[in-house]
């Protein structure tokens, strides 16, 4: 019963101006839908050049559905295929990363690929000879993602040959990582360790909602954050220093005109931040030594500018969100249409004092572990509203908040932190990019 | 006297406080300077430079603990709860001169919520001081064998 495939009316029908159809978060359909053309048109991160140092280190990853990987070449390039053996299609890296030496070779027949991917050697390469063969696409090796951009060591990719430029796609929302880049004294970042990973029952898109939901900190962070605060108050005797924990917790218990001052910037394409004048990493305090460090890299005036810049979560549509502030990376992958990995990497600011890096590393586990009270928080609410939105009795989810009537789509504003608009943007980019390859597909097929 | 039934003894009794949720007891059990640590990498050396799961002082434990009974603690309506199934703690230092107390103890570990039910592998290493009369724990540190899985959410105490 195909309701909405290869029907783009349909889809577009699930997104009215403040309000959303059910369908987008519980559709099995729909959800397909987004494997095969949402995230194919979409620029999707793939990961990071840090973790590519050396030539034969690879990563893994996967984009909808799809797996690919990404290598670092023995001349220093960087590649990203499918992960996938041109012979049988065995996967060919199964792990999250490593290093593979000087080739790739497939542990079913040994087929081996260089580290670009281009075919090296076949066992028994005579009984090929005169079948053919060289007019396959086997004959290329490892099939490559031909649209790759690596911006400042992030390596984006795009899985369709047609769609829109990465320039065009990001735009200025790019100036979130750039900021994130420049906190680094060497204008350098590093991933060291594994991600943390938190499997959620419920769908990938009420993660990226909730990056630019600051109606529901207050409230549904009361039993976390608001017990830290508690706790911290009644414990602290007569200590005069705020431990970075309470630090990292009490700011989510600011109150809305906090939040509403803080602001949101909108970006075309979905993408957009929180936190445009102040935010919930605004007043934690000094690192010793780094301002010092800072200052000497970029002159007084830009290190002012850079770490005056503390941007809280920065969605880049459709799935990662990016906090530069404590240099975390959130990549909310899509499994099914309940059911949602979230992996959290920590970067470090090359040459910045260690403390920063802990601090990064203590507000991972804080609020992006499964062991964290803040992330319980958010997932029972997640998990209620997978269940919840199988009610008839209202088939729309409302974000009207503050919408106004004129609203324009694909623009750059600066509006009330608390707006529902960013959530609103993003649902208009969701309906650009899985139907935008549509229409093509109805002609296709007939 | 400390010997090394006194240290396992002192285990099973932790993990049956755990279990019959008596959780301020539970508290008590830990020195002043106590933490609570659950590595994310295997044979893991530093909580603090390298990503952990957990690593708690006493502070963030009673964060936790005052957590669970709040009002306004929705993952917490129905309430969860845990069993430990522990294997005879292994006795690694029982040095009462030097006072150094140390165990490792395999076990498995259910956590409980509605109708679900998580199971969970690893082995807890305790380092217990004496103070007074009685041990406490100066650190508990939990390794699970699929640490780098990913979990949904773990909200008790391993
Ligand atoms: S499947 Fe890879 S070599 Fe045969
Ligand atoms: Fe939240």
């Amino acid at each position: 019963m195909a309701k909405y495939g290869n029907n783009a009316r349909a889809i577009e029908r699930l997104v009215r101006d403040a309000e959303v159809h059910r369908d987008v978060y519980v559709d099995q359909e729909i959800f397909e839908l987004e494997m095969e053309h949402l995230f194919p048109n979409s620029w999707i991160y793939v990961g990071h050049a840090s973790q590519l140092s050396k030539p034969g280190d690879f990563i893994t990853a996967n984009i909808g559905r799809q797996p690919v990987m990404a290598s670092r070449h023995t001349d220093g390039s960087i590649h990203v295929f499918y992960n996938r053996c041109p012979h049988k299609g065995v996967k060919i890296a199964s792990e999250p990363c490593g290093n593979t030496g000087k080739f790739f070779r497939c542990p079913y027949h040994a087929w081996s690929f260089k580290t670009d991917g281009s075919l090296l050697a076949i066992p028994l390469k005579k009984g090929y000879e005169g079948t053919g063969f060289t007019d396959t696409q086997a004959n290329e090796g490892l099939s490559k993602v031909k649209n790759v951009v690596i911006y400042r060591d992030f390596i984006f990719a795009r899985l369709s040959d047609s769609g829109v430029s990465f320039e065009d796609y990001f735009g200025e929302s790019l100036s979130t990582i750039d900021n994130m880049v420049d906190r680094s004294p060497e204008g350098k970042l590093a991933i060291e360790a594994a991600p943390i990973r938190y499997m959620h029952t419920c769908n990938w898109k009420m993660l990226v909602e909730n990056q630019t939901d600051t109606c529901h900190p207050m409230v549904a962070h009361e039993s976390s954050a608001g017990t830290a605060v508690k706790v911290w108050k009644r414990e602290q005797g007569d200590s005069t220093e705020t431990p970075m924990a309470v630090q990292l917790y009490g700011p989510f218990m600011s109150p809305y005109e906090f939040y509403e001052q803080s602001g949101i910037r909108i970006w075309p394409n979905g993408h957009g931040h929180t936190g445009v004048a102040n935010s919930i990493h605004s007043n934690y305090s000094d690192i010793d030594g780094y301002l010092g460090q800072m200052v000497a890299a970029y002159g007084e005036k830009r290190a002012h500018e850079i770490l005056g810049e503390v941007r809280h979560n920065t969605v880049y549509f459709p799935n990662i969100m990016v906090k530069g502030a404590v240099q975390i990376v959130r990549n909310f992958i899509p499994i099914a249409v309940d059911k949602t990995l979230v992996e959290s990497w920590v970067y470090r600011l090359v040459g910045a004092p260690d403390k920063l890096y802990e601090r990064a590393l203590m507000y991972n586990r804080f609020i992006n572990a499964p062991t964290s009270i803040v992330g319980h928080d958010d997932l029972e609410m997640y998990e209620r509203a997978q269940e919840g939105l199988k009610s008839n009795g209202n088939q729309w989810v409302n974000l009207r908040r503050l919408y106004e009537s004129n609203e324009e789509q694909d623009v750059t504003a600066v509006i009330n932190g608390t707006s529902e608009r960013q959530m609103r943007n993003q649902f208009h980019a969701w309906a650009k990019f899985m139907t935008m390859d549509m229409d093509k597909h109805v002609e296709a097929a007939e | 006297m400390i010997n090394e039934k006194t240290i396992a003894d002192f285990i099973y009794r932790e993990a049956e406080l755990l279990d019959t949720m008596q959780w301020q007891a539970w508290l008590d059990l830990f020195h002043p300077e106590g933490r609570y640590w659950m590595p994310l990498e295997w044979q893991q050396q530093d909580p603090v430079l390298q990503p952990s799961l957990m690593y708690e002082d006493l502070l963030l434990l009673k964060v936790r603990v005052e957590r669970l009974a709040g009002e306004r603690t929705f993952s917490q309506k129905p309430k969860s709860r845990c069993h430990h199934l522990l294997q005879a703690p292994q006795i690694v230092a029982c040095d009462a001169a030097g006072g150094v107390f140390k165990a490792r103890t395999s076990y498995i570990y259910t956590e409980t919520r509605g109708d679900l039910l998580e199971r969970y592998s690893g082995w807890a290493s305790h380092d217990l001081v004496q103070v007074g009369d009685s041990l406490k724990i100066k650190l508990k540190r939990v390794d699970l064998v699929n640490f780098d899985a990913p979990f949904g959410n773990i909200q008790l105490f391993m």
